[in-house]
């Protein structure tokens, strides 16, 4: 019970303050990612399904390049890498550098997710909009994506799950995030039920974005077509 | 055919259209005038899906023209959006906007092509779902309709457009015969308002009742067009569309 309470007494003078502050870092950078990873990979997915040319291309090219590295290389190439690069070398904070390696990242899965759901539209969808004189554009901006997006909400919030995890990779530059705050107090005081607690952490963080997602999906559930 | 060119308001010229080895249309050529209600008949495969969707462009022919009016509507580039406007189209599968009510399903075109404010393209679409005896469902999503609530949604949807003419593409091969019914219905009353309609369709009691024309197409020709009175009557020619009724009446039990 004496080592119970220790704990206890550890974690609330000790631990949380520590975790408080890597936790902020980490909802900072789940925060700031997303909505940017949301758009980008709804670009990427329009570029690849309906871009033509160079459009088209450079899309293709991006995803494959982002699903083609791992992101720690990555992080480690925009942060150590690019200042060195002569001429155009360009020095990125930590916070920055990670904000950017996970938005490259994010969006490509996104697209990915997005990129099935747009072919899972059914044609006549539009043909029915091209019949009425929209432009392509406007068809899919209007009919297309609303519905698409509906059914990437679970793949979505997959990513954005994943996000919230491998967000801990910007410590590995030097960032010090929820996991990098834990490992700190842990090397210090050697105490590893530290890793217990930043675990439950993330599960909270993970759970609210599940119960967050479902209502989502809920709520923009078309009434007829999806059986709950 | 010696009429001034400027009677018709759509003008079909020529069409050729060629699916890898297949030959759909062989040269497809005829005329409408407003208020013409003409019915195109014929087996499965003859391309007569195929020529509406080159008359609005959703798939562009080898080779021929069109006409709306006086404007071509073919090789119009950009320009083809705002012939579609004027160019309604009605589809087998209704393809109804799956994600909006029936209402906005409507509204919808009105106001990202027409440009209309939400207020006055809202009453435009609840005058033309009264037309077509939908107005109760304006709310509804169309997974909640029946086929025949759908198809009606969908030619108000057309209709809201207030286009020159309308294309039907099978608009009653996907209901049963109730609901084919009502849907014949409201098109039936549309033709007797003056709509310009072309219709693409198995259901001989309409073309009886309802066309000004019959045209029988088989393999990728036209082989033969006549009014419902020379079709249906008693005088001599159009042996095969004779026949061709005969293997649906068959069918049909009649």
């Amino acid at each position: 019970m004496d080592e119970t309470a220790q704990f206890i007494d550890f974690c609330i003078n000790i631990l949380f303050p520590a975790l408080a502050d890597g936790l902020m870092i980490t909802v900072l950078l789940v925060l700031i990612t997303a909505p940017f990873g949301i758009a980008f990979g709804v670009l990427l997915a329009v570029g690849r399904v309906y871009g033509k040319s160079y459009g088209n291309w450079i899309c293709r090219l991006f995803v494959g390049f982002v699903k083609g590295c791992p992101l720690m290389l990555l992080l480690f190439i925009l942060y150590f890498g690019l200042p060195t690069v002569p001429y155009v070398g360009v020095t990125f904070d930590a916070f920055t550098a990670s904000i950017i390696g996970f938005i490259c990242c994010n969006s490509a899965y996104n697209s990915e997710y997005v990129r099935g759901a747009i072919i899972s539209v059914k044609e006549g969808q539009l043909i029915a909009a091209s019949a009425l004189g929209m432009t392509k554009r406007q068809a899919i901006m209007y009919i297309v994506l609303p519905q698409a997006l509906r059914r990437a909400i679970p793949g979505l919030s997959n990513e954005f799950i994943y996000l919230i995890k491998y967000s801990s990779l910007a410590y590995m530059i030097t960032l010090v995030e929820l996991t990098g705050a834990g490992k700190i107090v842990f090397t210090k005081y050697f105490e590893p039920g530290v890793f217990f607690v930043v675990g439950i952490v993330y599960l909270a963080l993970v759970t609210v974005t599940t119960v967050g997602a479902n209502a989502l999906e809920k709520k923009y559930a078309v009434p007829g077509t999806q059986k709950r | 055919m010696s009429e001034n060119k400027t009677d018709y308001i759509l003008r079909v010229e020529d069409i050729h259209k060629t699916y890898g080895d297949a030959e759909v249309l062989k040269g497809v050529s005829f005329n409408v005038r407003k208020g013409d209600t003409i019915v195109f008949i014929g087996p499965s495969g003859t391309g007569k899906s195929t020529l509406l969707r080159c008359i609005n462009q959703l798939t562009v022919p080898d080779s021929g023209r069109v006409w709306l009016h006086d404007e071509e509507v073919t090789n119009s580039g950009k320009k083809i959006n705002r012939f579609r406007q004027k160019i309604g189209m009605v589809f087998q599968n209704f393809y109804l906007f799956d994600h909006l009510t029936a209402i906005k399903n409507v509204e919808i075109a009105l106001i990202k092509v027409k440009g209309m404010s939400p207020e006055a393209a809202r009453e435009k679409a609840l005058y033309e779902l009264r037309q077509v005896g939908m107005e109760d469902f304006a709310d509804h999503y169309p997974a909640e309709l029946s086929g025949g609530q759908a198809q009606r949604v969908s030619i108000a949807r057309a209709l809201a457009m207030e286009p020159d003419v309308i294309l039907f593409d099978e608009p009653t091969s996907a209901l049963d015969p109730e609901l084919t019914r009502e849907v014949l219905e409201v098109m039936r009353k549309l033709a007797l308002e003056g709509m310009t309609m072309l219709v693409v369709t198995h259901e001989m009691g309409f073309a009886r009742s309802v066309a000004t024309e019959i045209v029988f197409m088989e393999s990728g020709v036209i082989q033969e067009i006549g009014t419902p009175a020379e079709v249906f009557g008693d005088g001599g020619g159009f042996e095969r569309i004779r026949s061709f009724m005969g293997k649906i009446g068959d069918l049909s039990g009649d």
